[in-house]
């Protein structure tokens, strides 16, 4: 009996298990293979290298260079977009005239395709007749290129990530807000606890289960979303705005070393998973969970 | 300790509904006032008002000898007691107790004795490092009064403290709350629903309906002479009996029988508590009960007197049954209303 209600468990995970094993795990385990092997070449078939590829990051500028980026990218894009977020839905949780339509005009850079985000923000920064530019020359500045310079091309590229999901993260920020009772605001208010406090010692507190997974999900998007690059300045000018998921999609279907590619995937997995794992842990103590 | 004293308080929500109409009425230094009325009746809002939590539409409000009206919440010097205890869930019972006093800028070896001290009287010492989430609703209710008390505060204000507990604790913290104010004699306002609380905990009752307020008085007086119908249903279980009857040449005749001596001449509303109907084999009046409730102590007799409900209420060793059951009424606990406004006559 017990044998038979083994059996329709496992047919019953089955197709998910196939799907989850075929385009997930197995993919995962070959990259990890794939990485300690060379790219095989006409001439040359692929080869055993141990953790040559991974060697050879350490002397690749470019790879150095994407890693300082990401780096940068995601210090900057983070903390600002939760910031901005949290700004945001404190504006908007209380009920005044036009709420409805103020919530919605912070969310619309969410509901927008970040490759449509890119073109919108394109025009912003073109030079001549940008948007930006247009406000610069209005008010006498020189006309300037702010996506095609190398020291101003990554920051470019930041703005426009935490334009789009600073929106996303305030529908977290919202929903968290709602559920800190607004008897605890009264009794606070009672017991002399000024507005600024208030926010600081219960409301911040109370809400930091949303605020990690925001964060989490802001690191995790930071190594991620780099479709508006694709867009604004593949990567460049020279590698100004190379991101470490771009440098991997150049190294392999631009140049199609695919094993050199491969490692740099590993490595990219291996910082999420840490970068995941030390903010749970990190954040671990300080996080109530009702 | 503080005199409270309203002066044509009201209060006009933005939408125009006037929650409480103008009330006037002075509470004395370390009375328990309770305000008891049904949901809606303007009780909380009239609690608010006093808190600073709702702004003051019209009239003075004073708390000692200051005017408040303009004054924030947290200068008022009171502390208040809510409905689901308004505890900060991240922060120990510890410092649940002393963040008023923390607020306040006060030393913390201050503050550290302060919170023993309430805790001591609370008997919560054994909880101080724990986490509301980890106490019993009767606990969460004392850490939310220690906050209270630990503040030495002028007024206690009570939004309905302890609808969220169980009817046995609820009969017990309804003890340690009179005790406890009473030991430490600050003026206290206290918000229920429930009349069982208003008459065993005040000193005074205030009874309130629709914005209105119907009647001030002790528990006693508010159950032996109620000042309106309403009153008369709302305070005591089971409620006061009304009957329709008429008066007639000075007499009050109800089914053709005259059961009381009255001036005037017209209709009018007869009110009897249940207990003062009293079963007697030569009693003057005759009603057919209808259905007993068996409630221990006592029973309710259910009966019909004169083609209107009445209910008696007899005691456990009372001999009684479905069927005619001859009565005698205790002429001198009779309430007489006008049946047009509701009011006493």
């Amino acid at each position: 009996m017990m044998r038979r209600e083994w059996i329709y468990a496992w047919l019953l995970v089955l197709p998910a298990f196939v799907f989850l094993i075929t385009f997930t795990h197995l993919p995962a385990v070959e990259a990890l293979v794939n990485s300690v092997w060379t790219t095989a070449k006409g001439r040359r078939p692929s080869m055993f290298v141990g953790l040559g590829n991974y060697q050879k990051m350490l002397q690749d500028p470019i790879f150095i260079k994407a890693m300082i980026n990401s780096g940068l990218y995601a210090a900057l894009t983070v903390p600002t977009s939760i910031a901005l977020a949290l700004a945001m839905a404190l504006l908007v949780h209380r009920p005044f005239k036009g709420v409805a339509a103020m919530r919605m005009a912070y969310f619309t850079p969410t509901v927008l395709p970040l490759v449509a985000v890119a073109n919108i923000w394109l025009f912003f920064y073109a030079p001549g007749f940008g948007l930006i530019d247009q406000i610069r020359q209005f008010f006498g500045f020189a006309s300037a290129n702010y996506a095609g310079q190398p020291d101003t091309a990554l920051y470019s590229v930041a703005v426009v990530t935490i334009w789009k999901e600073a929106g996303f993260f305030m529908i977290f920020f919202l929903a968290a807000l709602q559920t800190v009772p607004e008897t605890l605001r009264e009794a606070a208010a009672i017991e002399g606890c000024s507005k600024w406090t208030f926010f600081r010692r219960v409301t911040l507190p109370l809400i930091m289960p949303t605020t990690l997974f925001v964060s989490v999900n802001a690191v995790i998007n930071a190594f991620r979303l780099v479709d508006h690059v694709f867009v604004m300045t593949k990567g460049g000018p020279d590698n100004a705005s190379m991101l470490l998921l771009y440098y991997i999609f150049e190294t392999g279907f631009r140049y199609w070393d695919t094993a050199y590619a491969a490692a740099l995937t590993v490595v990219l997995i291996l910082i999420l998973s840490l970068a995941g794992l030390g903010q749970f842990y990190a954040a671990d103590k300080r996080v109530h969970y009702k | 300790m503080a005199q409270v004293t309203l002066n044509a308080l009201r209060k006009i929500y933005p939408n125009g509904y006037e929650a409480v109409k103008p009330a006037s009425f002075t509470i004395e230094k370390g009375e328990f006032v309770v305000l008891v009325g049904p949901s809606g009746c303007g009780k909380s809002t009239m609690l608010r008002l006093i808190a600073g939590l709702e702004d003051i539409t019209d009239g003075v409000l004073h708390i000692g000898e200051r005017v408040v009206n303009s004054i924030d919440p947290a200068d008022r010097d009171i502390a208040m007691v809510f409905q689901n205890y308004a505890l900060y869930p991240h922060m120990t019972v510890r410092k649940n107790i002393g963040y008023g006093l923390k607020n306040r800028k006060i030393a913390k070896d201050i503050i550290h004795q302060k919170v023993e001290e309430a805790a001591h009287l609370l008997n919560l010492t054994d909880y101080l490092d724990r986490k509301p989430s980890q106490l019993s609703g009767g606990q969460r209710q004392r850490v939310a009064m220690g906050r209270a008390i630990v503040r030495d505060p002028l007024l206690f204000l009570f939004d309905e403290p302890l609808s969220n507990l169980d009817a046995k604790l609820r009969n017990q913290m309804r003890i340690e709350i009179k005790a406890l104010q009473r030991r430490l004699g600050v003026t206290s306002v206290y918000v229920t629903h429930d009349q069982v609380e208003a008459m065993t905990m005040a000193d005074r009752i205030i009874v309130m309906n629709g914005g209105q307020i119907e009647q001030i008085g002790t528990p006693s007086e508010v159950y032996h002479f109620p000042a309106s119908t309403f009153v008369a249903s709302f305070m005591g279980a089971p409620a006061m009996n009304l009957l329709d009857a008429s008066v007639e040449q000075g007499a009050v005749v109800l089914g053709g029988q005259t059961i009381a001596a009255l001036a005037g001449h017209g209709p009018v509303t007869v009110g009897i508590r249940p207990e003062d109907i009293v079963p007697d084999a030569h009693g003057d009046h005759a009603i057919e009960v209808t259905l007993i409730e068996e409630l221990g102590a006592h029973r309710i007799l259910h009966a019909i007197w004169a083609g209107q409900p009445v209910m008696v209420s007899v005691a456990k060793d009372v001999v009684a049954a479905v069927g005619p059951l001859r009565v005698a009424i205790k002429a001198a606990a009779l309430s007489f209303f006008d049946p047009r406004t509701g009011r006493r006559l």
